[in-house]
């Protein structure tokens, strides 16, 4: 019982005072940028834009294997969107284009190429 | 109604260039038999398949751009189908692609035309006043 009891006093003691440190810097963390205000987003993310309406690139071939790999992540899969950025018309011209490329053996169904 | 497909096919490493020359002088025979068109063909040479078929991790590439109907594509893929070497094959109509590309180019032609057509009734218009 009495050794039950010391370590929990104990706990007790210790808790507050790590998170009385930790929360100085907390609250300087999103003061910081300013940009996600109070009980918003705590980090600033930079608005991605897709590359192709960007570097204008009309033509998403499956022969071009250099351009899709970048779309496609280790393990074989499309990245969405939503990582990518890449805008809706885009992103179904390359999802085709990339499906063709798996078809005739340029880019793998799964796992790295090789 | 002739459209443009493009065949790319592969065929086993180890097949010698006369045979695949023959290869491909069939398949062009094919092509011209049945009205249609050659435009161009590619050897693109050996490359490392990027998953093993029919146990071969490399293949040598070949693409194939014709011109023809619809039905001259089903024979040509009838004929890789039952020729031994050829390990896969992907056929793609590429005419509406071509003819969407094109546009945009034309678009964007007109587009840079336009921009330096602006500024010149800008210059000359103090011309006039002065």
């Amino acid at each position: 019982m009495a050794d039950e009891t010391t370590p929990t006093t104990t706990t007790a003691t210790e808790a507050p005072a790590p998170s009385s440190e930790r929360r100085p810097p907390r609250s300087s963390g999103p003061g910081g940028p300013r940009e996600g205000g109070p009980g918003g987003r705590k980090y600033f993310r930079r608005k991605k834009v897709c590359k192709f309406c960007t570097e204008k690139i009309e033509a998403i071939n499956y022969k071009d294997v250099r351009l899709l790999a970048q779309f496609v992540a280790e393990s074989g899969k499309i990245v969405p969107r939503r990582l990518t950025g890449v805008c809706t018309p885009h992103q179904r011209r390359l999802s085709s284009a990339i499906k063709q490329a798996r078809n005739i053996a340029l880019l793998p169904f799964a796992g790295r190429a090789g | 109604m002739n459209r443009t497909y493009e065949l790319m096919f592969i065929v086993r490493p180890d097949m010698t260039e006369e045979d695949q020359d023959k290869l491909i002088s069939t398949l062009e025979n094919a092509v011209t038999a049945s009205g249609g068109q050659v435009k161009n063909v590619e050897k693109m040479g050996k490359r490392r398949l990027a998953y093993t078929v029919r146990k071969f991790h490399d293949g040598i590439y070949l693409l194939l751009t014709f011109e023809g109907s619809g039905g001259l594509v089903h024979e040509l893929e009838r004929r890789l189908r039952v020729s031994e070497p050829v390990i896969k094959f992907l056929s793609v109509r590429i005419d509406e692609e071509q003819k969407r590309l094109d546009k945009i180019k034309a678009l964007r032609d007109a587009k840079r035309k336009a921009a330096p057509a602006t500024p010149e009734p800008a210059g000359e218009a103090p011309a006039v006043t002065a």
